[in-house]
């Protein structure tokens, strides 16, 4: 027990604390978007902005937070774009960025060891000053995620209809982007930058598995982020390993045990909701269903709808459905 | 006042006019029905007037505002065309119809009794109470699509904007949806339905618009289908040369052409 009164130690505490909160909080919306991989995508490009501030002396942290949030712009906005080659644009940036980072990190004279401390996280040399910026920037994070939680999700769940009930989609877009960048800053001392995008996915799919409304997934991975991050400090207090990789593997775990859970969870409540049997309104003998719908329309070779040779007729395509004429109703195929 | 008033709408997506000159006015009260084929621009038109597409050319009014400075969002109910309620993390039905109280509140507003009592009558209004807590992907899709009805009912809107509702949706849903659109007609709601087969919905017409390659072809007393009116009358579109037609060359930092807001 005396390890948990060293300083460092405490700090180390502390830092994890704090990132295990914010991370998943972001990670929430990036889901949510489908965008998993964005926090990794940061990760990598934020390498150049450590190596920046080797290079000129500056404050790693701070020009990683400016390289970041740059980064984090960029992807926002080729992904709002919907560009079909927009993804060989990320990886332009990607790769880039973790080039440049290197070759950057050589030109000051730095080590790898240097470089390691952030790609892999280094919570044991977090000093007061680190500490606190990690902590403002947390808060701001969680407050950003937990407050704004309404609009964020509707302009996540559904853009469109956000921008219709009058919200800012695309400032509320890169308002996720900029705090996604924000936590992988924060996240940078402890778990490092390429394994940060982990704590930010990770605890938000473990909390699916039990989860019904988007509020308690949030919740629940902040909690799961924090449990994890926390546990995985103390494992590497008392065990010779990397504290990073320990936190990573730690919400591995979880959500290896939480997913069978889950999908007991879900067979059991769609079992609860049976498909209902309808009775057949319309008698018509086997083998074949008439399709009770308004039909102005009389399907033909130049109709325009899809048409399917089947058997002896021809099946149509159209609303979502395939069915042949017979008589005067339809039959579904 | 007209709800909506455009003149001249052309919208391009992906370097394709897909509405080419536009007019169309609709005043408070009306029922119009969009109707068209596959590809005619319906649903372009719609999200045109919506400011959800860019305009290429022509004015859009909204309430008697201009588009691009329209501030009165909390008059308009938007269902949009959706095969799903669902995204990445799962929510729950109250949820996702709560988000169409956001027009109604500021940022950091907790929802108000006004609200809840909005977001209650819309989840009565398409039978789902029972289900509101549960997760939308559990549901089936015309219970789905019910959700998103649900969710533009609890603007209370003036307008309310349907996009396809009805494709692919069970008849109970249809038939729901249908005597819910005859209470707010009754009620004095101003409706734009687009669609491509009228259902049961088909009585509640008050005027139809028929779109044809991005052209309003159409206008006037309800038709019960676009293939009803006439393809004689219709004269043969001008075919279009290949200046119709910019490609998207896509390389991974252009914007293509006429790139469409998502």
């Amino acid at each position: 027990m005396s390890l948990l009164s060293v300083d460092f130690v405490q700090r180390a505490l502390l830092a994890a604390l704090v990132t295990g909160l914010a991370a998943p909080a972001v990670g929430t919306y990036l889901v949510q978007r489908r965008q998993a991989l964005m926090g990794d995508g940061i990760g990598h490009v934020a390498v150049t902005g450590v190596a920046v501030g080797l290079v000129t002396g500056a404050s790693p942290t701070v020009t990683a937070i400016v390289v970041a949030i740059i980064a984090a712009i960029t992807i926002e906005v080729i992904r709002e774009k919907g560009n079909t080659s927009g993804d060989v644009a990320l990886a332009l940036l990607f790769y880039g960025g973790i080039a440049g980072g290197v070759l950057l990190t050589g030109l000051a004279g730095q080590s790898a060891t240097t470089l390691n401390r952030y790609l892999f996280g280094s919570i044991t040399t977090v000093d007061a000053t680190d500490l606190w910026v990690t902590t403002v920037l947390a808060v701001v994070v969680v407050a950003a995620c937990v407050g704004l939680a309404a609009r964020l999700f509707a302009v996540t769940h559904d853009p469109e209809f956000a921008q219709v009930a009058g919200l800012n989609v695309r400032g509320y877009n890169l308002l996720i982007s900029v705090l996604a960048a924000v936590s992988v800053t924060v996240a940078m001392r402890t778990v490092g930058l390429l394994l940060v995008s982990a704590l930010m996915v990770v605890p938000v799919a473990t909390a699916q598995q039990f989860a019904r409304t988007f509020r308690s997934t949030l919740l629940m991975a902040m909690v799961l982020g924090t449990l994890v991050s926390v546990g995985g400090v103390l494992v590497s207090v008392a065990a010779p390993v990397a504290p990073g990789a320990t936190v990573v593997m730690l919400a591995i775990v979880g959500f290896g045990l939480s997913f069978p859970v889950g999908v007991l969870l879900r067979r059991r409540s769609i079992a609860a909701a049976p498909i209902v049997e309808e009775d057949d309104a319309f008698d018509v003998p086997e083998p074949h269903t008439a399709v009770p719908e308004e039909h102005g329309h009389e399907h033909g070779p130049d109709c325009g709808h899809l048409a399917i040779p089947h058997g002896d007729h021809v099946d149509y395509v159209h609303d979502g459905h395939r069915h042949a004429p017979h008589g005067a109703h339809y039959d579904e195929h | 006042m007209n709800v909506l008033e455009s003149r001249g709408l052309s919208v391009e997506l992906g370097g394709r006019p897909v509405l080419r000159g536009v007019d169309l006015t609709v005043s408070a009260g009306e029922m119009v029905a969009v109707l068209g084929a596959n590809g005619s621009g319906k649903s372009t038109l719609v999200r045109a007037l919506l400011g959800l597409v860019p305009l290429r050319r022509g004015t859009s009014e909204l309430f008697g505002q201009p588009l691009d400075r329209f501030s009165g969002w909390r008059r308009i109910g938007f269902v949009p065309q959706r095969t799903s309620a669902t995204s990445g993390v799962p929510a729950s039905v109250l949820e996702v119809v709560t988000a169409g109280r956001l027009p109604h509140r500021g940022p950091l507003r907790p929802l108000g009794r006004a609200d809840k009592r909005a977001v209650r009558g819309a989840l009565e209004a398409v039978g789902l109470t029972d289900r509101a807590k549960d997760r939308v992907s559990l549901l089936s899709g015309g219970q789905q699509q019910r959700v998103l009805i649900a969710r533009a009912l609890a603007v209370e809107p003036e307008l309310l904007v349907l996009d396809e509702p009805t494709a692919g949706v069970d008849l109970a849903t249809q038939d729901t949806l249908a005597q819910l659109i005859a209470g707010l007609v009754e009620r004095g709601t101003t409706i734009v339905l687009v669609a491509h087969e009228l259902g049961p919905l088909e009585p509640l017409i008050g005027r139809t618009v028929v779109m044809r390659q991005g052209r309003k072809v159409y206008d006037g007393a309800p038709l019960p289908s676009f293939q009803v009116l006439p393809q004689a009358h219709a004269h043969h579109l001008p075919t279009t040369g290949p200046e119709d037609h910019r490609p998207d060359l896509g390389t991974p930092l252009d914007r293509a052409a006429g790139g469409e807001l998502r």
